[in-house]
């Protein structure tokens, strides 16, 4: 199979990490990453693995971290490489459905209990089974080296991570499905100031800062599953901006306006650099010091700022987060919701049926072939300022695509 | 003898002409042929005994009885004077307010009187800094009253010192100042700059709230000012008469006393400012040279402060007081003597340099929204009869026009120009849709009351004030301005003077005839 593959080699790391800032496109050729040809990984001796042909496979942050050398060490030994990025899928399996991936490596696809009746992959309180079981250690696939990933012409995936996808579902609505579990997992974490401010009689106010496609996803996912929540969003880019609105945000504004929007909606006061009240939740699809920064400066005072993007290395001013006694939570994947009346679902779900009725094929900005994935890369790590939202793979060939219409 | 007033018809051999660009200037050849200038008239000459002319105004009031008649002890006695907006730039010390005052305290102290507050008719703008105080009425006065509390500056937001009068027949609330109302006398200090200040807008719109201002600080009232120099043609004034009426029938004592200045602008290294060019001496053209270079190079900021802290020479060419109808007619009468010129016909194209200075960014910066004001609401307005530049023609404006904005005079403005003009720049839609959430900000109230910001309204207050020249105008140029901010501002940006009349080119055709004000000095174009 050919593949896109990660390797543990640390000079290329450090020469990612040097190159990326001038050229995505040379990190993708100078760093860890390599195109070959090889084997296509074995199955597991357990039941339910399957063979899957991936059609389209998209290209997320955390892969261009990767890339380019940013990620961080907290995963050395969460991942086992070489390894094959890619967790972004909508493939084919060797049964003839097609599926997207649901790409945590949890209790069942490593043969071990599950926490709980009905959990999903990524549920669970204690990760050691991410380092255990049948499989070498991996958060996801596309981080494990037992299971391959999207960027290849073929995996392998346990019968837990598949889900059937509607006929009518375009393969470009598919590839966004992962993300917009990642989203709407990020949105109902805001849930618990959102209900507490309804409690009070408030118009809750979330506000989110970023809108790529995490940030557009969770966008969808707080328009759709919190209810009465007014949505604020500071996005970089104008189309960016638009997209925001056309998914539901009340108000979008470039980012470096987003405290004042804030303080518009809210009708607080500014001292200092902060606002003296705020949004009840901020969603920070971004994930660096400056954007978790901003995001502690437009949260009111015990309310509660959920990390969607991947921070890794911050440095930041945590006084004000002490002073405003302010929540700061992780939103990483996705898992079994608990949803505002009460019901539980997957977010796998509940992402499907977002991706359809949301249209977020159109997030999918350009398609390009494996071969050519230092282009795709350079196009990827540059997508807001070229216009763009998601860069994937188009690993469909000869097979019939089911196009966006 | 003074010259008057002066429209040049450009030729070939005419110079170049001076344009201001923010704290920069430029020169600019106009067309041969179809363009022209006018100029101010030169500065009338100051009375020589200011402190005389006063007096003789305070014992010889116009249809009201001399001031020392109205003063006895025991009475309740307050001053209010024009605040950090007037003059522009500020005038070289003394103050024409602290010599009046002086003169107005003299006589109260004469006649006993021991109740006397002195405050500064601010309306909605920002509060002014003890140094900008103590340069309008003066170390003495300042140091006299300020420490016991007795200068201050109007609240047009605290409720518990605004007393409310009535209303107009046309509806309109009167909510003024309640120690000014309540006053046995309101003398009111006004310095008249240009045809638009004084009379019943002293009071009527100095010492109001917001509930009595948004009466005639909107569009319609705006769009019906043909112009704000015009008193009988401007609706604005009309309001402000009419609220003048209610504050005399609820019993309100006014003694009005208004002073005009002659247009000397600027002090000696910046007099080639005011020069025709064809006068210009060789020290002025390497005065000229030598600024813009300078100027080129100095960072924005290091530059403002020094435009800002020019004092003007401006001098007193009148003084009158009494009541505010008849005071108002001889100032205006001063204020046209000194600024009117003739003006035969229209043009297509009316180009304006807009300087680094308006009323509201004394000490401050000049922002996107204050240079649409100064362009369409001022320099447009600044005319009799009819406007300069016919309907459907073009204004150019050279103006480096960038998106800063003072933070602590300005915080409104920043959401405004952010929120409102990214949604709509029609001032109707923007009034309905948006002013009140700004003028009931508890944000903005509070740095208005406490620090030294404008009110949260003022950012539409500048916009509704262009809002006839909106109406009246196809297409505005910006020469030289932030293209970003030029398109927020829903103006065109272009990059050269050429550049500019090559866009107008597609509304006012290849041959249009331009008008250029050259201001500052400040006139009132007379258009017949």
């Amino acid at each position: 199979m050919k593949a896109l593959k990660i390797s543990r080699k640390t000079g290329k790391f450090a020469v990612a990490r040097l190159v990326s800032p001038l050229s995505a496109a040379g990190a993708a050729k100078f760093g860890p990453l390599s195109l070959v040809n090889e084997d296509a990984p074995a199955l597991p001796v357990n039941d339910g693995w399957h063979r899957i042909i991936p059609r389209l496979t998209g290209i997320c942050g955390s892969d261009l971290s990767l890339v380019e050398g940013h990620a961080s060490t907290y995963f050395d030994d969460w991942v086992s490489f070489p390894f094959v990025p890619g967790h972004e899928v909508v493939a084919d399996s060797d049964d003839g459905r097609r599926v997207v991936l649901e790409p945590v490596l949890g209790h069942a696809a490593r043969g071990l209990s599950l926490p709980f009746d009905g959990a999903a992959p990524g549920d669970g309180d204690d990760y050691a089974h991410l380092v255990g079981g049948c499989l070498e250690p991996g958060i996801q696939t596309g981080f494990c080296h037992s299971t391959g990933g999207g960027w290849a012409t073929e995996l392998i995936a346990h019968e837990s991570q598949l889900h059937v996808i509607p006929e009518a579902m375009t393969d470009e609505q598919a590839v966004l499905v992962e993300p917009a579990a990642g989203g709407i997992h990020a949105a109902l974490a805001t849930w618990p100031q959102v209900s507490a401010a309804i409690a009070r009689g408030e118009t809750p106010v979330v506000a989110v800062l970023g809108a790529g496609t995490m940030g557009l996803c969770a966008i969808a996912g707080l328009r759709r599953y919190v209810p009465q929540v007014r949505i604020i969003v500071g996005a970089r880019y104008p189309h960016q901006q638009a997209l925001a609105k056309s998914l539901g945000a009340d108000v979008a504004v470039p980012a470096n306006e987003l405290l004042r929007a804030v303080r518009r909606e809210v009708g607080c006061q500014v001292v200092g650099d902060h606002l003296t009240g705020g949004a009840h939740a901020t969603i920070d699809a971004v994930g660096n010091s400056e954007s978790i920064a901003d995001c502690l400066r437009f949260t009111r005072p015990r309310g509660r700022v959920v990390l969607l993007g991947m921070p890794a290395d911050v440095s930041l001013d945590l006084t004000g987060l002490w002073h405003r006694e302010t929540a700061i939570v992780g939103a990483y994947t996705y898992g079994t919701e608990h949803l505002p009346d009460g019901s539980t679902k997957h977010t796998f779900d509940l992402a499907i049926d977002t991706a359809a009725e949301c249209r977020l094929d159109r997030l999918v900005s350009a398609t390009y072939r494996l071969d050519d994935y230092q282009d795709a890369i350079a196009h990827a790590a540059a997508a807001g300022r070229r216009g763009a939202v998601k860069i994937v793979f188009d690993l469909r060939d000869g097979r019939n695509k089911k196009e966006t219409r | 003898m003074p010259r008057p007033g002066f429209v040049l018809d450009v030729d070939r051999s005419t110079p170049p002409i001076l344009f201001w660009r923010g704290e920069n200037f430029s020169l600019e050849k106009l067309p041969a042929g179809r363009s022209r200038v006018i100029y101010a008239p030169e500065p009338l000459p100051a009375i020589d005994d200011v402190d005389g002319a006063i007096r003789h105004a305070l014992l010889n009031p116009i249809d009201q009885d001399p001031l020392p008649a109205q003063l006895f002890a025991g009475m309740k006695l307050t001053i209010a004077f024009d605040d950090v907006s007037l003059p522009l730039p500020k005038m070289q010390r003394p103050d024409i307010r602290q010599r009046v005052i002086e003169a107005v305290l003299d006589l109260a102290a004469e006649a006993g009187v021991d109740d006397v507050h002195i405050i500064s008719a601010l309306a909605l703008h920002r509060r002014m800094t003890e140094s900008e105080l103590r340069h309008a009425v003066g170390d003495r006065v300042y140091d006299a009253f300020a420490p016991r509390g007795l200068l201050y500056q109007h609240d047009a937001e605290d409720p518990d010192n605004l007393a409310y009068l009535g209303t107009t027949p046309h509806g309109e609330d009167v909510e003024i100042n309640k120690r000014a109302a309540e006053s046995d006398l309101l003398v009111y200090v006004n310095i008249n700059l240009v045809a638009m200040d004084g009379g019943w807008k002293s009071t009527a719109t100095g010492l109001a709230s917001y509930k009595s201002l948004r009466h005639h600080h909107n569009p319609d009232t705006m769009i019906h000012s043909r112009s704000f120099m015009d008193q009988h043609r401007s609706e604005l004034h009309k309001s402000n008469w009419r609220m003048g009426k209610v504050l005399l029938d609820s019993g309100v004592k006014v003694f009005q006393i208004e002073t005009t200045l002659n247009t000397d602008t600027f002090p000696s290294p910046f007099g080639f400012l005011a020069k025709r060019e064809w006068e210009w001496k060789p020290s002025d053209r390497m005065t000229f040279l030598a600024s813009t270079k300078a100027l080129n190079r100095t960072p924005s900021r290091m530059a403002r402060n020094i435009f800002h802290s020019i004092e003007a020479p401006h001098q007193m060419t009148s003084v009158q007081a009494g009541e505010v109808e008849a005071v108002h007619r001889v100032t205006t009468e001063h204020v046209y003597k000194q600024q009117l010129v003739e003006v035969k016909g229209q043009t297509d194209i009316l180009t304006l340099g807009i300087p680094y200075i308006s009323p509201y960014n004394v000490h401050s910066i000049m922002n996107p929204i204050l240079v649409m004001c100064m362009g369409l609401g001022y320099y447009f307005n600044m005319y009799r009869g009819m406007p300069l530049v016919r309907e459907g023609g073009v204004i150019i404006m050279t103006h480096p026009t960038r998106p800063e904005f003072h933070p602590v005079h300005h915080p409104s403005y920043i959401d405004f120009f952010e929120q409102v003009l990214a949604d709509t720049t029609d001032p109707h839609v923007m009034s309905q849709k948006w002013e009140k959430q700004y003028a009931e900000d508890e944000w903005y109230r509070h740095l208005y009351r406490t620090t030294y910001a404008y009110h949260g309204v003022h950012p539409f207050y500048m916009w509704y004030w262009g809002s006839h020249a909106l109406k009246h105008l196809s297409r505005i140029i910006v020469v030289g301005g932030d293209p970003k901010t030029v398109r927020r501002l829903g103006f065109v940006p272009a990059s050269t003077m050429d550049d500019a009349l090559e866009i107008a080119s597609d509304v006012v055709g290849r041959t249009p005839t331009i008008t250029h004000l050259h201001a500052p000095p400040l006139m009132v174009a007379d258009v017949s």
